[in-house]
């Protein structure tokens, strides 16, 4: 073990390097489509601005992602103040962080379909008000869906991004010292809202910087939820880009190379829309500060950011109810409220085509996963020793550049890798595609990770070391028991991001490396709600079980031991 | 290299020998043993679960009969599969390609064909090909309008219909006017995939063969013949049956699933298919009612061949050649067109099979759903490929933002 030290000094730039020459090679690689086009990228800029509509598809897709990433914040920080200041409200904050499991897992696209036959005039809801109370007895022609304005799709990313923003607060909230800090505002008067943005807000905000950015490029450049919810006269940017993508005219691929610039225009302008806001907000805080508006009978703002947080929550959980149901239903029709019959026969049928899929899913997840925590801890720790107590959060500034494939948008830069990729030669699909993932999953890891690890009380440290434990046995034998509860968080994060993979799984294995979402993706093309919701629930078990075990496991190693974070 | 070195040298062969019947048979006996233990890619679109099923029907039986094996790479649109061919020959890969074997037509098959990346002509070579006769089925001998010459070997015969639930309209629209008119009684009941969706495409190309003043100038290339003027009609239509479409046309469904879908929950009344045997195989999955039937407007709708090619530097020829004779065989074509399995139609000329071989034909069970086989309407031919891409982008231009 005398290597460890040297070996975690390595780990930076190891990772930087895993994850920046891709990118770089595929950003470069986004010219390539140029080729085919006559005229080059001025051709395809002149075809990108002549589509009709592409003003409106920006728009839509900015308008859709900064509001649908507002909203999420709000909703999380609201529920987190409300529920942080009373006793009642803790026991509700530990039920959510339970009960959001099943909504991070669930990927966005099988999220949409759910949330599609629950909103639609002939889902859910109407089948189970008519006729007996709408009188329908064929379903309503109502614009519900795919709406011009996009709300559907806003509140599709806002039901699947709340989980995801709650998550990240459960994970910064113990650096913030939150609960005395709360206790103090009280004790000077405060209500428990106004006690908790008052002490812990800037705190907890300044720690969601990179998580809220991620969501928004998320929502800016990701096709899945906006091809079932969007609007489609004209449609969201993503969408077109894929619309462009598959024409058999080559050409083409040339405006959907400008369409992937486009998204990361449009991504940074919105970023620094969302910072603009950030000052604004941030001015009003000071402002009332200075005014000192105690807020001390906040009841009803309390029972309406938790009654909201629960709204969304209980709106995903019913599109997963209603998921679960299509996969194991027989004949299902309008205005019937539930299907005729279950039918578990087609499931039990299906099970042997499920297992090659999960199979490669289990293994691409296993091995990124495995990958990217073993990096993190070490980046982590290099960080630790370098930078002293009292040296605060500072990280190399390099490892901002882990954030770039949460940033750029997927489809350009992986259609140029892939491009690299086929002049090495075939036969490298999974190892390749692995690392694919491991360009997604490592940064959602060390999102993940990275606040519990610098939290970790480093006075056990100077006891470990008075004891005389060396660098290993401080890690292994003091540092990742007591931080194993995050550990195992961070890695059920890592295998959920890793298992919804669409883009990287097709386009890296070049179609022959087969999973759970890659086969739910081609068959939401064709017409069967049922087999399509098997997969979205097989999709959405793995890392259901992951988050479970994650949960489990700790307690079960050290049943009421170390409990740090 | 080896192989494609030899794989080379077996294609040129099989060409010129293509006269010789016991030189063929030879050719193809080395053909054989070269394709045993290969592993065919199979690039084929995987949108339909009982499609992909008899896909790995026809794996194991190859093999168990020549010891290759078929892995079906699923696609979600053909195109992904032409690009992936192209990023790898513009990456220097120009034998050990990643496709071997690619369903196709149209737009697709003319992309690859014009850029060369086509293996062949390679479809002489297969006995399987002495069952069909381009003579008697025009639609195997042209892909588009373009001639197909060996490129690719045609594998499955496909026809525009609409769905209806009897039960619920029992007297359906059987032309573009009918169904303007029908629109006009039951608002907010039609919609169609959204252009360039390749049905919703179809449907476009179907109303105007309808509409036009003279339907041969859409046999021409678009630049041959004014347009604009011939388009007209199509347009004048579409703008007083959007107002009637379901959502008012003011949002479509994006793809083929979507808009089966609607069909399916009830919010629509008619849909489009181009599969004939989609009542059945819907009624027979328990994903429609059962008085689900198929129609095409009284003057036919449009018939489509669908094929088989090699690209160019397909790493696995001979394998993709044993491949596509078996699906060519009266045993893989009898099944397919089997309304339990698939139902898709034959492209073999069932008068050049011996009468054994025949009688699997004949044998295929009637299903409910299943329209008899004079109650289809003619299949019109497909118009020149230049019209998709240009109606597509009129019709981009003109609905594709409000």
């Amino acid at each position: 073990m005398v290597g460890l030290p040297r070996l975690i000094r390595a780990a930076p730039p190891a990772t930087a390097m895993l994850l920046v020459v891709p990118v770089l090679i595929g950003t470069a690689g986004l010219a390539l489509p140029f080729r085919w086009v006559e005229g080059g990228a001025a051709a395809a800029l002149g075809q990108f601005l002549a589509a009709p509509g592409i003003w409106r598809s920006v728009l839509l897709s900015m308008g859709s992602a900064l509001s649908a990433t507002l909203l999420s914040l709000l909703l999380v920080l609201g529920f987190t103040a409300a529920a942080q200041g009373t006793r009642a409200g803790r026991r509700l904050f530990a039920l959510m962080s339970r009960a959001i499991s099943p909504l991070l897992a669930v990927p966005h696209a099988a999220m949409a379909v759910g949330l599609a036959f629950l909103l639609a005039p002939s889902g859910w809801a109407f089948r189970l008000a008519s006729p007996w109370a709408t009188g329908l007895v064929r379903p309503p022609d109502l614009l519900i869906l795919q709406d011009p304005w996009g709300l559907a799709l806003t509140l599709g990313l806002v039901v699947k991004e709340t989980p995801f923003l709650f998550l990240m607060t459960l994970a910064a909230l113990p650096q913030t010292d939150s609960a005395r800090r709360v206790l103090l505002g009280r004790s000077l008067g405060y209500g428990p809202m106004a006690a908790w943005c008052a002490g812990v807000a800037p705190a907890l905000l300044a720690q969601l910087r990179l998580p809220v950015l991620a969501v928004l490029a998320y929502g800016i450049s990701a096709a899945d939820m906006a091809i079932i919810l969007g609007p489609t006269t004209p449609a969201p940017l993503p969408v077109r880009a894929l619309h462009w993508l598959a024409e058999p005219d080559l050409a083409q691929r040339g405006t959907a190379a400008i369409a992937g610039l486009a998204m990361l225009a449009a991504t940074i302008a919105t970023a620094a829309l969302l910072w603009l806001l950030a000052r604004l907000a941030f001015l009003g805080w000071r402002g009332w500060m200075r005014r000192g508006w105690h807020l001390r009978a906040d009841r009803w703002l309390r029972f309406l950011a938790i009654f909201a947080m629960g709204a969304v929550a209980a709106l995903g959980m019913l599109g997963l109810a209603a998921l679960l149901l299509w996969a194991m239903a027989g004949p299902w029709r309008f205005p019937d409220a539930l299907p005729q019959s279950l039918d578990l026969t087609r499931m039990v049928q299906h099970l042997p085509g499920l297992w090659p899929p999960l199979r490669t899913t289990l293994l691409l997840a296993g091995l990124s996963t495995a990958l990217a925590v073993v990096l993190v801890v070490a980046c982590l720790e290099n960080e630790g020793r370098r930078h002293r107590p009292g040296a605060g959060p500072g990280i190399g500034r390099g490892i901002w550049l882990l954030y770039l494939p949460l940033i750029l948008p997927q489809m350009s830069f992986l259609y140029g890798l892939q491009a690299a990729a086929a002049s090495i030669g075939p036969g490298h699909g999974l190892a390749l595609v692995a690392w694919g993932h491991l360009l997604f999953v490592l940064p959602y890891v060390y999102l993940s990770l990275a606040d519990p690890w610098r939290a970790w009380d480093r006075r056990y440290e100077r006891v470990a070391r008075g004891l005389g434990a060396g660098p290993a046995r401080l890690l292994f034998g003091v540092k990742l028991p007591m931080l194993l509860a995050p550990v195992l968080i961070a890695a059920a994060v890592g295998i959920a991001v890793s298992t919804a993979l669409y883009l990287p799984t097709v386009l890296l294995g070049a179609g022959r490396v087969v999973t759970l979402t890659t086969e739910a993706v081609a068959l939401s093309g064709g017409q069967d709600r049922r087999l399509l919701a098997l997969f979205a629930v097989m999709q959405m078990a793995v890392p259901f079980l992951a988050f479970l075990l994650a949960h489990r496991i700790p307690a079960l190693v050290a049943p009421g031991g170390a409990r740090h974070v | 290299m080896l192989v494609g070195c030899a794989l080379g040298a077996l294609a040129a062969s099989g060409a010129a020998a293509s006269a010789d019947q016991a030189r063929a048979y030879q050719h193809w006996e080395e053909v054989l043993s070269e394709a045993r233990g290969q592993t065919v890619h199979f690039n084929a679109w995987g949108g339909e679960p009982r499609i992909n099923a008899y896909i790995e029907w026809a794996a194991a039986r190859l093999q168990e009969q020549h010891g290759v094996s078929v892995r079906q790479v699923k696609l979600g649109a053909t195109s992904e599969a032409v690009a992936r061919i192209l990023a790898e020959t513009e990456g220097g890969i120009d034998e050990d390609g990643s496709v071997d074997l690619i369903w196709i037509n149209g737009e697709n098959f003319a992309t690859l064909l014009r850029r060369g990346l086509l293996h062949g002509p390679w479809t002489g070579e297969l006995p399987a090909m002495a069952f069909v006769d381009p003579a008697a089925m025009p639609a195997v001998a042209s892909d588009f309008g373009i001639p197909v010459d060996g490129m690719e070997a045609p594998w499955g015969l496909a026809q525009l219909v609409f769905l209806h639930d009897q039960a619920r309209l029992p007297e359906p629209p059987r032309s573009a006017a009918e169904l303007l008119e029908w629109a006009g009684g039951d608002p907010g009941r039609f919609t169609y995939p959204q252009p360039p969706n390749f049905l919703g495409t179809t449907f476009l190309r179907q109303l105007l063969l309808d509409l036009a003043a003279d339907p041969s100038a859409l046999y021409q290339p678009v630049e041959a013949v004014d347009a604009e003027k011939v388009a007209q009609p199509l347009w004048d239509y579409l703008d007083r049956l959007h107002p009637l479409l379901w959502r008012a046309g003011r949002a479509f469904p994006p793809n083929t699933g979507a808009a089966r879908t609607l069909f399916a929950d009830g919010e629509i009344e008619l849909t489009l298919s181009f599969d004939p045997a989609e009542a059945a195989n819907g009624i027979a999955a328990g994903t429609l009612p059962e008085t689900s039937r198929v129609f095409t407007f009284r003057d036919g709708s449009i018939g489509n061949a669908s094929f088989l090619a090699i690209p160019a530097n397909a790493r696995h020829k001979a394998g993709a050649k044993v491949l596509t004779d078996f699906l060519l065989s009266p045993e893989a074509q009898a099944r397919k067109q089997d309304p339990a399995v698939w139902g898709n139609m034959t492209i073999l000329s069932l008068p050049l099979l011996t009468a054994e071989e025949r009688a699997r034909f004949d044998a295929l069970a009637t299903a409910p759903g299943l329209p008899a086989a004079d109650a289809l309407g003619p299949a019109l031919g497909e118009p020149h490929p230049s019209w998709s891409s240009y109606l597509d982008r009129e019709w981009q231009r003109r609905h594709g933002a409000r």
